[in-house]
């Protein structure tokens, strides 16, 4: 990953702000995925902070209260990143092994970050559920997981599609579309106690 | 490779042009076999089953036409294929071309090999005629991570739908099914073909005879073999008990039958004692998988599973209301 070194010893050799560089290098992949066209930045200068942010953001709004029974409940925190990370991991595999041409942490980074979506889904479907629960409650929530899970498959075949030769891009697309669906389940079925 | 080239030319001179683009004149004897079995047939390059690069599609219709020949071609086509494999060489297991080439498949013959397992027919054996000695670790690792998340999503779909028909249901996302779900799938996926294959190389050691299938591909007819339950999974949201055993009993019928008639030709040089007692615990396993899916993740939870205080407690204070219904009413 692109970082400096900040060495706290010698202030004056500290280049300034690496901090906000790599905000800034997030922020703009955010937007990448946010509006995804054919660009190699996000394959090129590959980071794994985006990603891990998402992955804790998520996990961290999906986890089942404590109150919740121990078996019957939603995933824990645990549970959610097994999830995300060991799929991408396998997915990435799947590509490489099928003959794809993608640096492993390139494809970690596609998929984390294509994440975004689903991430702001599962706030939008917090706050819907803070409204009355109901059918109509429900339908809005599907909608905007339908909408949002659309977009993160777009998203991520959009910069992964290109790395696999064309008589095998249907059998590489097809676990990433498995990988957000699961994840967009799991942000639809989510129940506060 | 050139002189099998010639040796070819001297007998079939016609189909001199044709020579170059083959690899081993095994190979070309073979089709220039089929060919003479079958004129009509379309000639497409068959150089994709020994050079992994240049991927060419191979001409699946043409199957369709040995109806016929079905025998005498499954012994030209297990020497061919047998010598093509001998040719091969395997890297070592430490490298990563080794599992490459497990997942050297195109998207046009994961779906062939899909359809076979969905449409078993008795002479067709799947291994031979849709495997072709090329077995993937592809589908059957993807069908088995499918197939547990469809159990998982739909058995918690069935609870939402029966929370609709009756409130009284505590609904509860379940996650932990998922988690059982693939343990139970995988586990079964490669446990029993594991089993098979050794049952299987045993009774080799006991009675020589022409190879078993090689581990990888007992695991491929096992995992294709899974790809029907899908479907029927999915269909298992309907409902209604007795379509949801019919859909039941036909998926388990067609895998099955699929499992069968994939390891009849195998087993039937056996004593038939063996062989009978083989099949019929393969087919029981499977149906025991498919009971325990049904039964595990779409049980209909009975009433009185559920949060019975409230009922009992609501009782009395029902009774209690109704006395002093009359008297509030009395004044006005």
């Amino acid at each position: 990953m692109a970082e400096a070194e900040e060495s706290p010893g010698d202030p004056g050799t500290a280049s300034p702000r690496p901090l906000m560089r790599d905000l800034k290098a997030v922020g703009k992949k955010f937007m990448h995925v946010l509006y995804p066209r054919k660009s190699n930045t996000l394959l090129r200068d590959w980071d794994l902070w985006g990603p891990l942010i998402l992955c804790v953001t998520l996990a961290l709004m999906l986890q089942r209260d404590s109150a919740d029974s121990e078996k019957d409940g939603g995933p824990q925190f645990a549970e959610v990143f097994v999830i995300v990370w060991f799929g991408a991991v396998t997915i990435t595999l799947n590509s490489k092994l099928l003959g794809g041409n993608i640096s492993f942490f390139q494809s970690l980074c596609v998929l984390g970050y294509c994440i975004l979506p689903l991430t702001v889904a599962m706030l939008i479907c917090r706050l819907v559920l803070l409204a009355d629960p109901g059918p109509v409650n429900f339908m809005v929530r599907l909608f905007v997981v339908i909408v949002m899970f659309a977009w993160s498959i777009v998203a991520s075949t959009a910069f992964l599609a290109d790395s696999q030769p064309p008589n095998r891009r249907a059998l590489a697309v097809y676990p990433v579309f498995l990988f957000y669906f699961v994840i967009s389940w799991m942000i639809l079925t989510f129940t506060p106690q | 490779m050139s002189s099998g080239c010639l040796q070819t030319e001297e007998f079939f001179p016609p189909l001199k042009r044709a020579c170059p683009p083959y690899t081993s004149s095994t190979e070309f004897e073979e089709a220039t076999n089929l060919l003479a079995e079958t004129p009509d047939a379309a000639t497409t390059s068959r150089s994709d089953q020994l050079t992994p690069q240049g991927h060419v599609a191979v001409a699946v219709g043409s199957g369709g036409s040995y109806g016929a020949e079905d025998e005498v071609e499954e012994e030209s086509d297990k020497a061919a294929l047998l010598q093509e494999k001998q040719q091969q060489q395997q890297p070592g297991f430490w490298t990563f071309s080794y599992y490459q080439s497990f997942f050297d498949v195109d998207t046009s013959q994961v779906l062939d090999r899909i359809k076979g397992s969905l449409l078993p027919r008795p002479g067709h054996n799947f291994v031979r005629h849709h495997l072709r000695n090329r077995p993937d670790l592809y589908g059957p690792f993807w069908i088995c991570a499918t197939l547990a998340f469809v159990l998982a999503v739909t058995g918690n779909l069935t609870l939402v739908l029966a929370q609709r028909r009756d409130p009284s249901i505590h609904y509860s996302p379940q996650f932990h099914k998922v988690t059982v779900a693939g343990i139970s799938i995988y586990c079964y996926a490669w446990l029993v073909p594991l089993a098979l294959w050794g049952f299987l190389r045993w009774r080799k050691g006991v009675q020589e005879r022409m190879g078993p299938y090689t581990f990888l591909e007992t695991v491929c007819i096992y995992g294709y073999s899974l790809f029907v339950f899908i479907p029927m999974v999915v269909l298992w949201l309907i409902p209604v008990p007795w379509l949801q055993w019919l859909f039941g009993a036909l998926a388990l019928g067609l895998s099955a039958a699929g499992l069968v008639f994939t390891l009849w030709p195998v087993v039937r040089e056996d004593t038939r004692l063996v062989a009978t007692v083989l099949l019929s615990v393969v087919v029981l396993l499977h149906a025991l998988l498919a009971m325990g899916c049904k039964l595990y993740f779409f049980q209909s939870l009975p009433p009185e599973n559920v949060a019975p205080p409230p009922q009992i407690t609501s009782l009395p204070s029902n009774i209690a209301l109704s006395p002093t219904l009359p008297q509030s009413l009395a004044p006005s």
